[in-house]
């Protein structure tokens, strides 16, 4: 993946904390996993079973039965537990996921997201992703600012089906940082190699900037 | 057609074993049948038997609960592909274009349904509850129809059980007595499924006598388990499942 993603990856792992059971989505906040600063321990949770799931393990060491909810092959990391798919989701919505972090297509004004559908295509997959978004205690979205065509992700009002009434805590981009509140989006943090007025010109739906926040 | 014994438990004081052949698994599957079947993607799922289902000719027109439709031209996705699969209800169906395909031509229904509801749904179904009320989904296109709840405040979507005639299931190892073991993330929706069907089938890939597993370590006892098959195929090094990109299960 490219460089940018693993900087949101980077950015997004310095909000976790010692001891979090994290649930990583598939593609960018699979990353997040590398970037967990180090003295934090924290404990990966894949819906499909399992907490403790450790790095990718070397090619001969491939176990085919023991994978990621993205169907990639893992290791156990210390204190590793297995359990059934409705334990996993028991966990998910119960609220024992310390933090989800999810990938999206969209996200609207009020922090809600839209990450599982495309409209005018057949509806297929849904996989996890509207469990962990109404069961994670803290959801962290990790996002390109804009899509690869160049259009902003973070709009007034999403294109794409919602996947939850739940709205994100906070949104985590290559540019910039924003919190949730329930009035809606706040800035947080300009990245330090981007500039204030592109997050306003790029990012298409309005916001307030927080009080910590120092624009230059 | 193969002739399957109904087992009566305890004959005359001995306990009997509850190990079928394949052949006899397959004949428990009927025309129409409603079949869950444990797996996530091919990890956890009774390949064996998913093959031998292939030779049935009894096994047609088949509704199947399960997390996805195996892989393309794998597990259950070989049987959509030799037309046995009317109906699939699922989380997960992205990872198998056949499965685009053959709802686009109306050869198959689908029922998406988010992935913990799918697996509380069969958990329910197990253990005679009439339904549940989850959050997951409120709001969403899944929703549309659907009976919403306020519960202190906040708002339910209510989910029936679901329970299947058939239960195909893969474990580790199981005990001629139907006790089961799972091994890592191959135990997925099995023991959820193991208690939700009118008949239990395990397929596993060990099967030791009754009393050599310590009950400590085993995860489905034995009563919910009607049969039990030895597995012939395991997913070795060259199916390992690849980097899905459109999203996990």
């Amino acid at each position: 993946m490219s460089e940018v993603t693993h900087d949101i990856a980077r950015r997004v792992a310095q909000h976790l904390g010692p001891g979090d059971m994290i649930n990583l989505g598939i593609g960018l906040p699979t990353l997040v996993a590398d970037y967990v600063p180090e003295g934090v321990k924290v404990f990966l949770h894949t819906e499909n079973g399992m907490v403790g799931a450790g790095p990718t393990p070397e090619p001969e060491k491939v176990d085919p039965e023991l994978i990621n909810a993205g169907k990639l092959p893992v290791t156990e990391d210390v204190g590793a537990a297995y359990f059934s798919s409705s334990e996993s989701f028991a966990m998910i919505r119960g609220g024992h996921v310390s933090v989800a972090v999810l990938g999206v297509l969209q996200v609207d004004q009020l922090g809600r997201i839209a990450n599982w559908a495309i409209p005018g295509k057949p509806i297929l997959g849904v996989g996890g992703a509207m469990d962990l978004l109404v069961g994670a205690k803290t959801v962290i979205v990790a996002t390109t600012h804009l899509t690869r065509k160049g259009e902003p992700k973070i709009v007034e009002e999403c294109s794409f089906p919602l996947t939850g009434a739940r709205p994100a805590d906070l949104i985590v981009t290559e540019h910039a940082t924003f919190s949730v509140d329930q009035d809606g989006l706040v800035l947080e943090e300009v990245a330090p190699d981007s500039t204030y007025d592109w997050v306003r010109s790029h990012t298409h739906t309005p916001f307030r900037n927080s009080a910590a926040l120092e624009v230059v | 057609m193969v002739e399957v014994p109904r087992m009566d438990g305890l004959s005359s004081g001995r306990i009997r074993s509850k190990v079928i052949s394949v052949e006899e698994a397959v004949a428990l599957v009927e025309p129409g049948s409603t079949v869950m079947v444990g797996g996530f993607g091919l990890v956890g799922s009774p390949l064996t038997i998913l093959d031998a289902l292939l030779t049935s000719e009894n096994a047609t027109d088949l509704t199947t609960i399960s997390n996805n439709v195996g892989e393309p031209g794998k597990g259950l996705g070989r049987l959509l592909l030799g037309g046995r699969i009317r109906r699939a209800i699922g989380s997960y169906f992205t990872s198998n274009p056949d499965v685009m395909e053959r709802h686009r031509s109306g050869e198959l229904v689908t029922s998406l349904v988010p992935q913990g509801t799918l697996a509380e749904a069969i958990r329910a179904g197990g253990a005679g509850l009439g339904g549940f009320y989850t959050k997951t989904g409120v709001g969403t296109d899944l929703a549309e129809g659907r009976e919403v709840r306020e519960i202190d405040g906040e708002s339910y979507l209510f989910e029936k059980p679901l329970r299947a005639d058939i239960a195909l299931i893969r474990a580790r190892k199981a005990d001629t007595l139907g006790n089961l073991t799972y091994y890592k993330t191959a135990r997925n929706f099995n023991p959820d499924m193991a208690t939700a069907a009118d008949i239990v089938v395990a397929e596993v890939d060990e099967i030791v006598e009754a009393g050599a597993l310590d009950p400590e370590h085993v995860v489905t006892p034995h009563p919910y388990v009607d049969y039990v098959v030895q597995a012939e195929i395991r997913l070795g090094k060259g199916d390992e499942p690849l980097l899905d990109r459109a999203g996990g299960g």
